[in-house]
């Protein structure tokens, strides 16, 4: 088993409020806020990690876990934590945020596929910065593999997997045949979520995502990592959507404390008018 | 000049309401391009949905009725759709999750820039831009999609739900385009529904979320409430992955995003994520015992009390308002 993992970098998720727009509207300030890896692309590697092992022995690897990021050469530290928590691999694709949009990143990642020819590529569903949620699906579209996204839920199979999808009311479950595109949302990395075939299904994770240890961070530093530039992946590198400007969003002020439900009542009946 | 197309969604055989914010959009765009706009429905079975369609004020309903559409895979769905997209300037779905996880599988397949989960569409000379959240609402971008083809998702919260006319659209079947490989390795197994009595989350005026605070009685506290209220339930993502309540109820950043008239959050302290999901309800009330929740900071009238004394009190003061 061979699985991609896109992982992307993002401003502080916990303090997305701090971000600031100047003036002139022509940039989101992020200055300030630590870079972190995207929530849900670490659930897609914690994911990646559970889909190549036997959960009683997590430091033994059945298959290779690659994972790759697009951005300037500080996003490195990104993928070398990446690889302490167990990736095997990096590919770093050299540029910058503002020279990416989810198609090209789509298409990037389609010429790695190509040459890495992994089974599963996995990511996380969207990233918290832009928000847009497309590049799982854009990349199984560019490839004509199927897809599943939004998975809550995986379980191994001979030659697929069998994903619960978390849409809008309830789980939808999808098979889908290697080499396929899945796209992780919160609950995939909740106890009893994915299991490998070689998992025992009494097995219970841990909540949420692993941990590196202290000498896995060494080692990390000597796994490989291949830096490869933009033009090398896609011939045209054209952006498809052009940002004119930024606004912060409308504000909204605290209110009053009421002192009981009676007031509560009062006050939404007669000065708010919603009841 | 250019034209729009609707991506439409069904539930239960009935068009669902996310469509009809889609068809606002749509007649939005139109004015501002000098178009028209048109629905296009794919499924099996589709004669009652097509009527109800054509009651949308869309030059055309277009139908793509066939036995190999009958259960919603983006891998068969997609080259109908980009095939038919291919004479319109827009295609637009609503953001949910059929629109999320069909429409750009359709912009890389037309090779056509994608706005995802926009709130507004602002327009000059001729030209269109979108505005769309990002940073989980806490700033707002701007943007034009630069290809010939161009590629949206909407925010349903964001898009008043086009009401029916008395003017009747024609109804056209289109044809059905060959699936690729893709299609072969994808099958549809199952839908474990949850059931829901209430109003739509993302459609009800009133919606009740509920957060880690409330343990094993979620439900116990909340339904009479709702009840009273004829509200939706929501929740904060703690108390979704706590299993306390379903996943689908989650009101975010990543879950559902709502407007309703009114919102009430009980026991949620008000994590960013969460803010993002209902911080435009028109009226924020929150019950918390901490006086310092960082929900309090948007909210409109805040009660700080303990949730499980204040939230059957409030449930009686509001059944004395009713009687």
């Amino acid at each position: 088993m061979k699985i991609l993992v896109a992982l992307k970098r993002v401003a502080d998720p916990d303090n997305a409020n701090k971000v600031k727009i100047p003036a002139d509207g022509s940039t989101i300030d992020t200055a300030g806020l630590e870079f972190k890896p995207n929530p849900f692309d670490e659930y897609a590697l914690e994911t990646a990690l559970r889909l190549t092992e036997d959960g009683t022995k997590p430091k033994v690897r059945d298959g290779e876990v690659i994972v790759v990021t697009f951005g300037p050469a500080d996003t490195e530290s990104t993928l070398r934590a990446a690889l302490a928590t167990g990736a095997d691999r990096a590919i770093r694709v050299d540029a910058n945020d503002d020279q990416l949009d989810g198609l090209l990143v789509a298409k990037g990642l389609k010429t790695l596929v190509a040459e890495e020819k992994p089974d599963i590529v996995l990511m996380g569903k969207q990233a918290v910065d832009g928000d847009t949620n497309q590049v799982g699906q854009a990349l199984a579209e560019l490839l004509d593999w199927p897809m599943a996204t939004f998975a809550a839920t995986i379980e191994e199979q001979e030659d697929g997997l069998v994903v619960g999808r978390e849409v809008d009311g309830g789980v939808l479950e999808l098979s889908i045949k290697y080499p396929a595109v899945v796209t992780v949302d919160l609950r995939i990395v909740s106890p009893s979520s994915v299991y490998s075939t070689k998992t025992d299904r009494s097995f219970k994770y841990n909540e949420g995502v692993r941990f590196s240890p202290l000498p896995a961070i060494m080692q990390a530093r000597r796994k490989p990592l291949d830096t490869k530039s933009l033009a090398d992946l896609v011939d045209d590198t054209g952006l498809k959507i052009n940002y004119l400007r930024f606004e912060a969003p409308p504000a909204r002020l605290a209110g009053v404390k009421v002192a009981d439900a009676a007031e509560l009542v009062d006050k939404l009946k007669n000065e708010a008018k919603v009841l | 000049m250019g034209n729009i197309l609707v991506v439409a969604e069904f539930g239960e055989g009935k068009l669902k309401r996310t469509t009809h914010s889609a068809v606002t959009f749509a007649k939005q765009a139109a004015e501002a391009l000098g178009g028209t706009y048109s629905l296009l429905l794919l499924g099996s079975g589709l004669d009652a949905a097509a009527q109800e369609a054509a009651k949308l004020g869309a030059d055309k309903v277009l139908v793509a009725d066939d036995d190999s559409l009958g259960q919603y895979l983006a891998e068969t769905y997609a080259p109908t759709v980009a095939a038919i997209a291919k004479d319109y300037a827009v295609v637009v779905a609503a953001a949910s999750a059929y629109g999320k996880d069909l429409l750009p599988r359709i912009a890389a397949r037309t090779d056509a820039g994608y706005a995802a989960d926009i709130t507004e569409i602002l327009s000059e000379g001729g030209k269109i831009s979108f505005k769309r959240p990002m940073y989980a609402g806490n700033a707002f971008g701007v943007c034009e999609i630069t290809s010939a083809l161009q590629v949206v998702t909407v925010r349903q919260s964001a898009f008043a739900a086009a009401e029916p006319g008395d003017s009747t659209s024609a109804v056209e079947a289109v044809a059905i385009a060959g699936a690729g490989e893709a299609a072969g390795r994808v099958k549809w197994q199952k839908f474990d529904q949850v059931k829901n009595t209430r109003p739509e989350l993302t459609e009800a005026s009133v919606v009740i979320s509920g957060g880690r605070a409330l343990k094993e009685k979620f439900y116990e506290v909340l339904d009479p409430l709702a009840d009273v209220l004829g509200a939706a339930i929501g929740a904060s993502r703690a108390a979704c992955d706590a299993g306390y309540c379903a996943p689908d109820l989650q009101v975010g950043q990543t879950g559902k995003v709502v407007a309703p008239d009114l919102y009430f959050a009980i026991g949620i302290s008000g994590a960013i994520q969460h803010l993002a999901g209902m911080k435009s309800s028109k009226v924020i009330v929150s019950i918390n015992k901490d006086p310092e929740a960082p929900i309090y900071q948007i909210t409109d009238y805040g009660l700080v009390a303990d949730l499980f004394k204040a939230v059957p009190e409030l449930v009686e003061q509001l059944k004395t308002l009713d009687s």
